[in-house]
């Protein structure tokens, strides 16, 4: 805190200390709160405590952080949980127990320097309220009273009647200001619904009054957004590839992405290994012969621009319920987390409503940290990436994987359904007002009037007791049908569900509140957390509400599944709702759209160094995007549940970047899991197609570093794009699509080129910021990862030099490929020679470097990425604390080339490789018909030396200069 | 004759390594190895009367929300199980009858401020404490443990070193007085210490990840049946769990199974 408050805000600190507070909305005897504040709410070792009198003293500053109404209090939460079991009964109506934190700071300091550190460091004004108090003002006040933050009950229930026969322009602004995200065509297919005859009978039968509630609005707006529809990857795109010749796409999603899977499995036949894709929560591929493998990547880049930490936390427990939710549900078994930021160093002004890139990073860091090491799930693969462009919006991914037996009770696990007479049963924590409107939020840029309620914090320990329940329901077989409560709340959930029963009645009114006042269309479209819905056959509702209540799981039925067609939603007994399942799903107008390629140019750079080049690997050694990140990988959890094998830092000082992760998931077998990614936004601005075609090499050539089998793979696509929807506001959005068409084209060309089924996938299309005339649109980024199985995991490989003496290989052809990398990036530069994937040579080379390592002939592999061979080999080097000796000369290339450009070009496809000598001459045999050469050895003096082409040296370091330079950005 | 060891494995409220904790039990050779949600005991349909070795495995217990383990050890005292009394007192008669008990970096934390160890004064009053680690973060690393020998911990006979990863936030040993040290030592409770590569105790961070009163990593009471460790020895049971198995020559067995061998070892040979 001392440290952030200097490094951060340049203000000195002599002291801080904290005082845990606990403010209770609750009558208790002078006794019984003697045995809290001695019991569960202090530790009698290092705590002293106090009631109802201040304890705090010797200060100069005082600052109170709590949470502002509403927002979820996990701290309070377990205090009253607490407190019920050390006083032995069960909690009252509308008993609260609320947390907050004191912190004392000693110190010549101005208010003004306080009210920075606490509105810069300690509280995030969207959720939190910080009261600043000097000594003199306390001591006269004797103490602090903080008003409690009740949420006040909002008068009665009601639902608003919404005439819909009203001009386009009110439509639009009826879209605008309820925050609905609906386009005019969408607005008026929806009025146009409401006049049908067919409707109003119905309507009238139900007894509803008006032609359309608030209820039914926000239900078709929610199930609409761009965020639950994906509209774009829907569209007809008309498609100009730059030379006049147009051609139609009838849904980029359908064509490109599952038309690749259609056509993987097809060639596949009798050997096609997905069990279940793009019809669930996450996708499944078969990984055993007694277990399926599920994996799902979310983003949750929005609500993280508001508050780095809630959104970040939410992002993750969020997919951790993806997972879950996927089949008859699977057991968590890995999470993984990408995060794009802007540089945390940014020293220019910062536009209105965006947070400083060091804060937001910390904030997702720390999220992500909560979220999955309280999950018990570990954090196995990752990455950050950093371009100024994402000040406006940071991407953050988050991923999960499951492992599900092939069958449960002897039903296959993918397969699920609800029956007409199914109960609706809601379990997990309760609804409040968090997260309202996240998901039409989550489909417009970040602008003046995002919604705050959107923000939400998770509660990873609410979950976790509900995924111990979900385990136990599953294996005992007391439910049909499960998913979980995302974007939308309780309308998609349930909504999607329906589908299979062919429609529902909901009662909203017994659903459970975090406190009262809530508006029956806000209960319904509610994103608050840790709440996942299931169809309980009747015969089951009491083990299921039995078993839930032991497990402290609130459970709660709101309903049954019907086959009336329609999705009906009641409050008590009025009808709030009532829409027809085939309108609601299927109503939605198609939206059309055009796209323009123009081929951009970039000056290449003016002048490129020569001579030696040691200064140009240090300074790229030290680029954000290349430089160690073991600052958070750190702070994750990596090796809970015991199955660690490849970790994210290896080598003699576990502190060298591995290229994938490896687990073995089933402790009792050898067989392994292997997870990558790859992701490499800056060559999106000279071609997406060659970005998307790098990424999904990238995550290939990690995954085949590790040991990974080559057949069995999954492929996840997550599209982050800027809005590719020509307006006003977007005058450029035809070439925004054209880039987003060039990218789905390379995903189809790669992924069936590799055999890499796509499995699930997601995108956000609207990553902009826009506040008065100031937008900052984010580069296109597509992160790529990759699932798949090592049949045995002493198989697996890692990074580092083991040994000195060993053979240095290079795998691979380089050619000149500058465009887009790190070193015309560090020179100022763009260039246009992007790097391009031959996939056909580079699947053969995979394979034969795959039997090299199965036959056990590999002792390093590292593959070449940002930063290009250079990188590679002093990341292999210094992860072994070992020297090299390596001469350019035989490195495999393609034509002549200057040793600058041999050693950061950044072509794919390529990797560097360590060889005992007594296994040369097997390892050269095994890749007799490949780009494949020996440069060099490892050396036992750690000294790192590069001879050029041209017989001088160009890099000569010591190994440990070298590392400290990787270091040394991130040393936090 | 021998015993039949029974193991106990409890989860539930943000516990998270019961699975490989249950794996170190068969490993280590128990007979009959359960995992049970806390539920369960506290609903009488499991009872802990009926296994031999209790493992109180890793976790955040209750979000570790008012302190690590705290508001746990608050039910265990005073949740009333279906048959009357609490989970504390069944824990009492378990000790009280020779068993075992591992508490595991949550599973320790809870031991402590339950005040099951080290129990010096025979009250099961909270005499120690784990806290907050003095980089102020949760970290994974491995450590080097130097082990007591002359410890009456039964869990760590005949074992001098060990290599394992720590993974917490909350690991930081603090006493509440000299004469609980002093005592500490004297009576040889404290079973594992952090230490350097070479073995010697440390004060030095990262080999003493969180800055432990005299490298304390783990203490026993002092009977040596109950114990309690910052280090996941469940988390080094195949030597594919080290960080660096792919370049050294290694057992296949980890250096964790060890521990829950010579529980069971014990439980099988204990009189009756």
């Amino acid at each position: 805190m001392r440290e952030r408050a200097l490094s951060d805000l340049g203000i000195a600190l002599e002291q801080v200390r904290t005082i845990d507070v606990f403010t209770l909305d609750m009558d208790l005897s002078a006794e019984e709160l003697e045995h809290l504040a001695a019991g569960p709410f202090s530790d009698p070792i290092i705590q002293v405590w106090s009631i109802n009198a201040p304890l705090a003293e010797g200060f100069d500053w005082l600052v109170e952080v709590g949470l502002r109404p509403g927002v979820t209090d996990n701290v309070g939460r377990t205090a009253l949980e607490a407190a019920m079991l050390r006083l032995g009964r069960s909690t009252r109506e509308d008993e609260k127990i609320y947390a907050s934190r004191q912190y004392l700071f000693k110190g010549a300091l101005k208010r003004e320097q306080v009210e920075r550190i606490a509105t810069g460091l300690l509280a995030n004004d969207l959720i939190q309220s910080c009261t600043v108090v000097s000594a003199a003002a306390f001591d006269a006040a004797g103490g602090l009273q903080v008003p409690l933050p009740r949420v006040s009950a909002e008068g009665k229930p009601h639902v608003a009647l919404i005439d819909l026969a009203i001009t386009d322009e009110e439509l639009m602004r009826m879209s605008r200001d309820g925050l609905l995200a609906l386009s005019l065509e969408e607005m008026k297919t929806i009025q146009a619904y409401f006049t049908r005859p067919d409707v109003r009978d119905v309507r009238r039968g139900l007894g509803m009054a008006g032609p359309a509630t608030d209820v039914e609005l926000e239900v078709l707006a929610q199930t609409w957004s761009e965020h639950c529809k994906h509209k774009i990857f829907n569209a007809t795109i008309t498609y100009d590839d730059g030379s006049g010749a147009c051609t139609e796409i009838r849904s980029l999603f359908d064509t490109c992405i599952k038309g690749s899977t259609r056509a993987i499995r097809e060639r596949l036949g009798e050997r096609d290994w997905c069990v279940s894709v793009f019809k669930d929560n996450a996708g499944v591929i078969a990984w055993s012969d007694e277990y399926h493998l599920v994996f799902k990547v979310e983003t949750h880049n929005s609500p993280s621009a508001l508050d780095p930490y809630g959104g970040a936390l939410t992002g993750i427990v969020g997919v951790n319920r993806d997972t879950l939710g996927t089949g008859k549900s699977a057991r968590l078994i890995f999470n993984t987390d990408v995060f794009c930021f802007a540089d945390p160093f940014y020293s220019r002004e910062l536009p209105p409503r965006i947070l400083h890139p060091r804060r937001i990073f910390e904030g997702v860091r720390e999220g992500v940290e909560h979220g999955g090491n309280k999950s018990g799930i570990p954090t196995v693969n990752g990455s950050i990436v950093f371009d100024d462009r994402f000040l406006g919006k940071p991407l953050v991914y988050c991923g999960t994987g499951g492992l599900m037996p092939v069958t449960v009770l002897g039903q296959p696990s993918e397969e699920k359904t609800a029956l007409p007479g199914d109960l609706i049963i809601m379990t997990g924590g309760r609804i409040g007002k968090d997260g309202i409107h996240g998901a039409t939020f989550s489909s417009e840029e970040l602008h003046e009037g995002s919604p705050v309620t959107a923000v939400q914090i998770g509660d990873p320990i609410t979950q976790k007791r509900m995924a111990d329940f979900i385990m136990e329901v599953r294996d005992r077989g007391l439910f049909r049908c499960i998913t979980d409560n995302g974007a939308g709340g309780l309308s998609s959930s349930v909504g999607e569900m329906a589908e299979f029963s062919g429609g529902c009645e909901l009662d909203l009114k017994l659903a459970p509140l975090k406190y009262s006042g809530l508006q029956p269309w806000e209960i319904l479209i509610s994103e608050s957390q840790e709440r996942m819905t299931f169809a309980v056959p009747p015969e089951d509702r009491e083990a299921f509400l039995d078993l839930a209540s032991k497990m402290r799981v609130e459970a709660t039925v709101l309903g049954t599944f019907t086959d009336s067609g329609f999705f009906h939603v009641r409050y008590g007994q009025q009808t709030v709702a009532c829409l027809g399942m085939d309108f609601l799903h299927g109503g939605l107008p198609e939206m059309r759209l055009r796209a323009v390629w123009r081929k951009p140019r970039y000056p290449e750079p003016a002048q490129r160094p020569t001579g030696d080049l040691t200064g140009v690997l240090k300074g790229l050694l030290g680029r954000l995007n290349i430089c160690s990140k073991e600052y958070v990988v750190r702070q994750y959890d990596h090796e809970v549940q015991g199955g660690s094998v490849v970790k994210p830092l290896c080598g003699r000082l576990l502190d060298g970047p591995s290229d994938a992760a490896v687990i073995r998931p089933v402790l009792e077998s050898m067989r392994g899991v292997v997870v990558s990614h790859g992701i490499c936004p800056r060559y999106s601005d000279i071609d997406t197609y060659h970005m998307m075609a790098c990424a999904i090499d990238e995550a290939l050539r990690n995954f085949v570093s590790a040991g990974g089998n080559l057949d069995g793979l999954g492929g996840l696509d997550n599209f982050c794009w800027c809005d590719p929807v020509q307006s006003e506001k977007t005058p450029d959005g035809e070439y925004k699509l054209a880039q987003l068409v060039r990218a789905n084209q390379a995903l189809y060309d790669y992924t069936t080129a590799y055999t890499i089924p796509c499995i699930s996938g997601k995108d956000s299309m609207k990553n902009d910021y826009m506040i008065a005339d100031h937008k900052i649109s984010i580069p296109p980024t597509v992160l790529f990862s990759l699932i798949g199985a090592i049949d045995d995991v002493r198989l697996a490989c890692t990074m580092d030099a083991k040994r000195p003496g060993d053979l240095v290989y290079v795998l691979g052809q380089t050619r000149e490929e500058t465009g887009g990398s790190e070193y015309f990036a560090m020179l100022g530069a763009v260039g246009n020679r992007v790097p391009q994937v031959e996939a056909q040579r580079a699947l053969r080379l995979y394979r034969a470097l795959n039997a090299a390592m199965r036959a056990g002939l590999v002792r390093s592999c590292h593959d070449c990425s940002d930063g290009g061979l250079a990188v590679a080999l002093a990341e292999t080097a210094f992860a072994g604390e070992l020297g090299m000796r390596i001469d350019l000369k035989n490195v495999p290339v393609d034509g002549h080339m200057d040793d600058d450009v041999l050693l950061f070009s950044e072509t794919q496809s390529r990797f560097v490789v360590t060889v005992a000598p007594g296994n040369a001459a097997a390892f050269e045999q095994c890749l007799a018909a490949q780009a494949c050469a020996c440069v060099g050895e490892v050396t036992a003096d750690t000294q790192f030396t590069i001879t050029g082409t041209s017989g001088d040296r160009v890099v000569q370091a010591a190994t440990a200069e070298l590392k400290d330079a990787w270091q040394a950005p991130l040393r936090w | 004759m021998a015993h039949t060891v029974r193991a106990l494995v409890v989860t539930g409220n943000g516990t998270n390594c019961e699975r490989e904790m249950a794996a170190a039990c068969r490993l280590g050779g128990a007979d009959v190895v359960d995992i049970v949600h806390i539920y369960k005991l506290l609903g009488g349909e499991t009872r802990l009367a009926d296994y031999d070795f209790l493992n109180l495995p890793g976790g955040f217990l209750d979000g570790d929300d008012l302190g690590s383990a705290k508001a746990n050890a608050t039910r265990l005292r005073y949740a009333a199980t279906l048959q009357g009394g609490s989970l504390y007192e069944q824990i009492c008669s378990f000790i009280a009858a020779g068993k075992l008990i591992l508490g595991i970096c949550n599973g320790f934390q809870l031991l402590v401020k339950l005040g099951l160890i080290p129990d010096l004064a025979g009250a099961h009053e909270q005499e120690t404490t784990l806290t907050f680690n003095d980089s102020g973060r949760f970290e994974d690393r491995w450590v080097h443990l130097q082990v007591n020998e002359n410890s009456p911990c039964v869990f760590t006979r005949g074992i001098k070193r060990l290599y394992l990863p720590v993974r917490h936030g909350e690991g930081k040993f603090v006493v509440r007085d000299d004469a609980v040290l002093e005592r500490l030592h004297a009576q040889q409770l404290v079973a594992v210490r952090y230490a350097d590569a070479e073995g010697q105790q440390t004060m030095h961070y990262p080999a003493n990840p969180n800055g432990s009163i005299d490298a304390i990593a783990g203490i026993c009471d002092a009977s040596g049946r109950v114990f309690g460790m910052m280090p996941h020895a469940e988390a080094f049971l195949h030597r594919t769990n080290h960080p660096r198995w792919t370049a050294e020559e290694l057992p296949d067995e980890g250096q964790g199974v060890v521990l829950f061998r010579n529980a069971v070892d014990y439980l099988r040979n204990r009189r009756t």
